[in-house]
């Protein structure tokens, strides 16, 4: 019974957690691709980008509401689930999530204000300004919500004395060694992930459709953007592999199958273990796992068997660590293939199997998003602040939570479904082509506005 | 003062204000799904959804702020609270996912449908009573504490008057402060039509309002003697609340100055809020939870004032934005923006 409560708490949180990031994501990354949108709309006065931005917008409030509803139940569930946890790292991390609050209360009133003004104000970049705010908040809260991640991962910050916290320092808690490399990278994620979809969506458009001047603007303006995002998030990827490497090791070789310590090692692609827990049918990079923990081929990296057996993370994180790594290089190859189609002139870089392969780089982003997140969490088991507090200490002793879990569950069910639902409608309903004629009537006749 | 009772303090003010702002979204909840049913949705709905959409989003960070505060400043309550009130919590968590999403979905998508008000009215009158249970389990009695694992004691929750007392008491503020709200939104949208239906509402839900109040407080008075004592020692708040609520009603009943009318409804709040609040000092549970004992160490409670400062310094200008743009607005509250 006692290990069930500790389970269902688990799946509970991951759930929730889960189904939440879905909707962050998108918080933290639309408000950025509708705003350089709007801004090129009306620097170069084109009504299209305009049109994008508030298509996108209109879109992005569902996603908001879902957002912001599934936010607050983990923020409550943190709480409801884990009173172990919050009562003592409450002691030392609740400085970040009340922050995290007022990124959220900007972004709240600024989102209030943006949707509600477009035609306004005379002055057009007094509404774009308005969408600053906006991704400053969602980034923000980003931000510091992975600094309370970060600091499950390596905590400090604070001294133990009679098995409590005491002489807490909040701002070292916040700025511990994982928070740079995590907050580049799920920054960096969010915005890939967000130009990816946008990318997707139009590119389903056209398929679906026909393709007009509105959606090539769009598609060159995300498939650019999901690029340049790519390489960073690549590049932020790599820097967390070394940051894994100096501090939390048995993260990293968990994820490589790495048991031994040794140099020159070998980055493990896939695969599966056979009885003896060795690798097999996998494919095996030379040195490259050197290269990526230490930036040198030939640099020792620490093996799962420096770490206590009952410490050491579960196995199958590879696949997680595999599925994202994947993913980032088709992510960056899709945009790249785009990019270089459309550079040449003689080459169509609207041909079908472009589009579906736009069509899927979405997806797959947000796939990656979850599988990057299942690893990183998986990957601290057993502890949930990692050397202090394991899971199984921190769960409620509330036997309901099973009951929960499958009250959230039909929740989350209900949500998604509405959710795409009123999506698809929302657009369906109302194509592009004609809300253009509606909004800028002088378009056809070609003056500005 | 101590950082401890700013930070309580602090709280306080927040959740006084999601009250105001709450009450007034989850009224108007249950006035669009009244007016439908009785063909008038004609007359107020327009004006509900125009107040509504761009604010609805604030109004659950003040929540929110409510419990990512308390739990930052007292992590003690994240245990207690957060192991009894896991059921209660969770159906109020629910029950504020669907409120929200619905609210999106019918309004930013497609068109309005009944079952929709209906869920909406519905949730707008249950998200108070569930989350009212938080301050009836403060009060002490309802909370076990067996070989270190803390549980609700559900039978006694439900048979208390007190709990039932404090239920009633959310739901006939929620809406007497919505409908008074409601009457100045319309009167300062010169909406004749549904400023007369709001203001019978107002009207109507005073009454009840102050008989539920009367009625906690002689429950209470049998529940929780020191939280009662200590709240006769503060008789002239309560009574300046009962003053200003005096004020409300007649104002409403002259029908002019409704924006005074809402301002006593809210004086009226403010005092008999800060009047409950200051008498629980310094329990934030009976007698679990002490202010003093909980509270978090003093370099996090000083770093979370700190924050609280930053974050007021952006904050309130943003807030003046807002409802320069939506609720004084005259051009946009009548519908011409
Ligand atoms: C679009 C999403 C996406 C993509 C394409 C990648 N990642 Fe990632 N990754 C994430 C999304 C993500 C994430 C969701 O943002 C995670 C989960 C936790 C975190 O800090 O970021 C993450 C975690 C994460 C971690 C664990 C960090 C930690 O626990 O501290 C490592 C080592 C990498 N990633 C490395 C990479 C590498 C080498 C990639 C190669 C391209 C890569 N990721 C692509
Ligand atoms: C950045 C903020 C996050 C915080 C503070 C956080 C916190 C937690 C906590 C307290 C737990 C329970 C203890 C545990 O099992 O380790 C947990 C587990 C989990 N979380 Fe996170 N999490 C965060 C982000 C995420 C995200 C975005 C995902 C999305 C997929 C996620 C996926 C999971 C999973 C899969 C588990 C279950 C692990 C298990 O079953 O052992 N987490 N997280
Ligand atoms: C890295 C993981 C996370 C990211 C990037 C993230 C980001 C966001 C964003 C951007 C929003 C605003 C909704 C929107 O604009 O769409 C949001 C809502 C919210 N999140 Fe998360 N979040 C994460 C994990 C968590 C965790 C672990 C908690 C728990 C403490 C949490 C608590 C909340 C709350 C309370 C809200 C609702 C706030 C409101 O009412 O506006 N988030 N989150």
């Amino acid at each position: 019974m006692e290990l069930d409560t500790v389970l269902m708490s688990r799946l509970l949180t991951a759930m929730t957690l889960g189904f939440h990031i879905i909707f962050a994501t998108l918080g933290v990354g639309i408000p950025l691709m509708i705003s350089i949108a709007e801004f090129i709309g009306i620097k170069k006065n084109d009504p299209h980008y305009k049109l994008l931005a508030r298509r996108w917008t209109r879109g992005f409030i569902i996603t908001v509401a879902v957002g912001v509803v599934t936010g607050t139940a983990i923020g409550l569930q943190l709480s409801l689930v884990w009173p172990n946890f919050m009562q003592v790292a409450g002691n030392v991390i609740s400085l970040p999530l009340f922050m995290e609050v007022f990124a959220f209360f900007f972004e709240a009133i600024f989102l209030g204000i943006y949707l509600y003004t477009w035609d306004r104000f005379n002055n057009q970049y007094i509404h774009w300004f308005f969408s600053l705010p906006i991704i400053i908040g969602g980034g923000f809260s980003a931000v510091f919500i992975t600094t309370v991640n970060a600091f499950m991962n390596t905590p400090q910050g604070f001294e133990i004395q009679n098995g409590t916290f005491s002489a807490v320092n909040p701002l070292a808690a916040m700025l511990n060694p994982a928070t740079p490399t995590k907050v580049f990278h799920v920054l960096t994620s969010a915005y890939v992930t967000c130009a990816a979809i946008l990318a997707a969506i139009t590119a389903v458009m056209i398929l679906k459709r026909k393709m007009t001047d509105y959606h090539k603007k769009a598609l060159r303006l995300t498939m650019t953007l999901t690029f340049l995002f790519a390489l960073l998030t690549a590049l932020a990827g790599d820097f967390s592999a070394k940051f894994l490497a100096d501090h939390q090791a048995e993260k990293l070789a968990a994820a490589e199958w790495h048991f031994e310590t040794e140099q020159n090692a070998d980055l493990i692609l896939f695969g599966w273990l056979n009885e003896d827990n060795e690798p097999t049918g996998e494919i095996r990079l030379p040195g490259f796992l050197s290269f990526l923990a230490h930036g040198d081929f030939n640099a020792e990296v620490t093996g799962l068997e420096a770490f206590p057996e009952d410490e050491q993370p579960p196995l199958w994180v590879h696949y997680m660590f595999d599925l994202m790594v994947t993913i980032g290089f088709l992510l960056l190859g899709i945009a790249l293939l785009y990019l270089l189609l459309a550079k040449m002139k003689k080459w169509n870089e609207h041909n079908k199997g472009m589009l579906y392969l736009i069509a899927l780089s979405g997806p797959l982003a947000m796939l990656a998003i979850e599988f990057g997140w299942i690893y990183a969490e998986e990957g601290r088991q057993p502890w949930i602040i990692r050397g202090y507090m394991t899971v199984e200490e921190a769960a409620t002793s509330s036997p309901y939570v099973t009951h929960m879990f499958f009250l959230f569950l039909a929740l989350y069910i209900v949500l998604g479904t509405l959710c795409v639902i009123t999506l698809r409608k929302l657009f369906r309903n109302n194509p592009a082509e004609e809300e253009l004629e509606k909004h800028y009537p002088s378009f056809k006749k070609g003056d500005n506005e | 003062m101590s950082y401890e009772l700013v930070g309580i303090t602090v709280l306080w003010i927040f959740l006084y204000g999601y009250l105001i702002v709450a009450s007034i979204d989850f009224g108007a909840g249950f006035f669009a799904f009244y007016a439908r049913m009785t063909k008038k949705d004609h007359v107020i709905n327009q004006l509900i959804a125009r107040y509504l959409s761009p604010v609805w989003e604030v109004t659950n960070v003040f929540f929110v702020f409510f419990f990512v505060g308390i739990v930052g400043f007292f992590p003690e309550t994240a245990y207690y609270y957060g192991t009894a009130m896991l059921v209660p919590a969770s159906f109020a968590i629910i029950l504020l996912a669907i409120r929200g999403s619905f609210y999106a979905f019918e309004n930013y998508g497609t068109k309005q449908s009944t079952v929709y008000t209906f869920l909406y009215g519905a949730s707008g009158l249950l998200i108070p009573a569930s989350l009212s249970i938080a301050l009836t389990v403060s009060e002490g009695g309802f909370i076990k504490e067996e070989n270190g694992s803390v549980s609700l004691k559900y039978m006694e929750l439900f048979t208390s008057p007190l709990s039932w007392s404090i239920v009633a008491l959310s739901i006939v503020s929620i809406l007497f402060i919505s409908a008074t709200f409601l009457a100045f939104y319309a009167a300062r949208a010169k909406d004749l039509p549904a400023l007369k239906l709001v203001r019978t509402f107002a009207m109507f839900w005073s009454t009840p309002t102050i008989i539920a109040a009367l009625t906690t407080f002689i429950v209470l008075s049998q529940h929780n003697e020191r939280h009662y004592e200590n709240m006769l020692d503060l008789w002239w708040m309560f009574g300046l609340s009962v003053g200003f609520f005096l004020i409300a009603v007649w104002l409403l009943y002259r029908q002019k100055h409704y924006g005074l009318a809402f301002i006593s409804v809210m004086m009226q709040f403010l005092f008999a809020f800060f009047g409950y609040g200051i008498g629980h000092y310094p329990y934030l549970l009976d007698p679990y939870i002490s202010i003093h004992e909980g509270a978090t160490h003093a370099s996090m409670g000083i770093a979370l004032v700190a924050a609280f400062i930053g974050g007021l310094l952006l904050l309130i200008p943003s807030l003046i934005l807002l409802m320069k743009l939506f609720l004084f607005d005259a051009e946009y509250v009548k519908g011409r923006k």
